[in-house]
């Protein structure tokens, strides 16, 4: 990819957030489609490429009234819409389309018109983990820690600090479905849910949408919202059940990733004014800071607890309040990428001075999946 | 009848499950390589070849790590241990850890345990694994 070639021009959430059960699932992808559209003052006319995951892209162009002419429905869970993003840029770079629209939408709490991605399914998940009494993520994607805890010195505290510092974050999100306050203690008194794992330390299961347009660069200047460009992208996938993962202490897929992302944009992690990191459970942001190369391996605890990720921090980071407090539909990687679009131009609730470069990382299945997308304001 | 989530052996992984049934955990070799995988498939996952064994495991391994279900799952009663156990040949894979309480305290990360077979069905036996005898 060449850095800067294309820019996020539209982005949009639904018009609601956390809780909305008179809205089916393809409504809500339909609902951020035209939110998105509106704010960039295009038309569904405009629109020749889509991408979407969860529900088939064919479904969503037709729902829209679109027959594009590039379609992507790669779907390897949260992080999909990263991948998106990569795909997008290089469809574009191509001249295979002009304007893709990317979408996400999730009834995860309300499961109204609700499809399951069927992110768990696989031949080694059936016969090699479901049977021993895995079922949702909490009970799978937490597996690692232990072996993290003991081989590098991350503790309960650490992982409850997570909770804490994002929860700072959402409260300057009217739209955020947890805003008040939490402590140590706090977390740590939470209901288990599976050890060591407390449910303040679990993401939210909430419904909406999101989406987001991309045009050329030469393009983007003519639109009412400031260009986002995308300077460099990653994406890797490792494993589809979470006990094969090669190494329980580093995500080899986040390595790849991340190391890709930063290739291709040319930076440095001093660079990065800003830094989303997907955070279905606590100990994710923990495994991002570490495999992304921004603090060395076992100092991503102390470096949260410490605060430099918190509001005035060094390396703000998930400064929507994440998936453990803004909200988690099922696929959460959409919100991510929203806010940092929003840091980007500028217009975040929880606005970063004088934000440059975005850094956001996603994760799709249990450790299974990563994209990477690095954006900037300056062409 | 049982409301555990049972496998469905494929092509590919009968003589895994034809294995637990007669109280052998089975691993495949590569002869090219010598490396031994699991889960099972017909090819060598590190260099692709075909010419792979099929041998009986020693059964012993140690807890690599866990987590303790507190939320249930089908015919399972909670709280229980879910663990990824590594075996002493070096694949890690997924098993309940059995004659042990289910807490933090018992559990202890690398401590060694061996296989034990749990029949579920006539057709169905899993793996899982306990405390190892005098460790």
């Amino acid at each position: 990819m060449t850095p800067n070639s294309v820019a996020i021009v539209g982005a949009a959430e639904t018009t609601d957030l956390g809780k909305i059960p008179d809205m089916g699932q393809i409504q809500l992808h339909a609902d951020a489609a035209l939110n998105a559209l509106a704010d960039c003052g295009l038309t569904i006319k405009d629109i020749d490429g889509v991408a979407t995951a969860g529900h088939s892209p064919q479904e969503l162009a037709h729902y829209l009234g679109i027959v594009p002419s590039w379609v992507d429905g790669t779907s390897v869970g949260g992080c999909s819409y990263m991948l998106h993003v990569r795909h997008a840029v290089a469809a574009i770079e191509a001249g295979m389309c002009t304007t893709v629209l990317i979408t996400h939408g999730e009834s995860g709490r309300s499961r109204t018109g609700f499809l399951s991605p069927a992110m768990f399914a696989s031949q080694f998940d059936a016969q090699f983990e479901r049977p021993f009494g895995v079922s949702i993520p909490p009970t799978r994607f937490t597996l690692p820690v232990m072996r993290m805890m003991k081989d590098t010195g991350l503790t309960e505290e650490h992982l409850a600090m997570v909770a804490v510092v994002q929860r700072e974050w959402a409260a300057f999100h009217p739209r955020a479905s947890f805003r008040d306050p939490i402590s140590v203690d706090d977390v740590l008194s939470s209901k288990m849910i599976a050890y060591p794992f407390r449910k303040l330390m679990c993401c939210l299961v909430t419904d909406g949408g999101g989406a987001l347009i991309l045009t050329s660069a030469d393009r983007a200047k003519d639109f009412p919202t400031k260009p986002v460009y995308i300077r460099g992208l990653g994406e890797s996938v490792e494993t589809p059940v979470i006990s094969q993962m090669k190494d329980m202490t580093s995500s080899a897929a986040f390595r790849v990733s991340g190391k890709k992302a930063f290739e291709t944009a040319g930076i440095s992690h001093a660079d990065v004014d800003h830094l989303m990191i997907y955070d279905a459970f606590a100990h994710l942001p923990i495994y991002g800071l570490e495999d992304l190369g921004f603090v060395g391996r076992g100092e991503a605890g102390p470096f949260i607890a410490e605060g430099n990720t918190r509001p005035g921090g060094k390396l703000p980071m998930n400064t929507n309040g994440g998936g453990l407090s803004y909200m988690h539909s099922g696929m959460y990687g959409m919100y991510a990428l929203q806010e940092s679009v929003r840091q980007m131009r500028g217009i975040s609730p929880a606005q970063v001075p004088d934000a440059k470069i975005s850094f956001c990382h996603g994760v799709g299945g249990m450790f299974g999946a990563s994209g990477s997308v690095v954006m900037t304001n300056e062409a | 009848m049982t409301d555990r989530i049972l496998p469905i052996p494929t092509p590919e992984t009968r003589h895994f499950w034809e294995g637990t049934r007669i109280g052998e955990l089975r691993l495949q070799r590569c002869i090219a390589c010598d490396n031994t995988y699991f889960p099972p498939r017909p090819f060598c996952p590190d260099c692709g070849s075909r010419d792979v064994s099929i041998y009986a495991a020693s059964g012993r391994g140690a807890l690599h790590s866990y987590i303790i279900n507190h939320i249930g799952a089908p015919g399972m009663k909670p709280p229980f241990a879910v663990a990824i156990v590594e075996l002493e040949e070096g694949p890690r894979m997924m098993a309940n850890i059995h004659d042990c309480p289910q807490t933090p305290e018992a559990l202890v990360l690398d401590m060694p345990l061996e296989v034990s077979f749990e029949k579920v069905t006539d057709e169905i036996t899993l793996p899982q694994f306990k405390p190892a005898k005098g460790a």
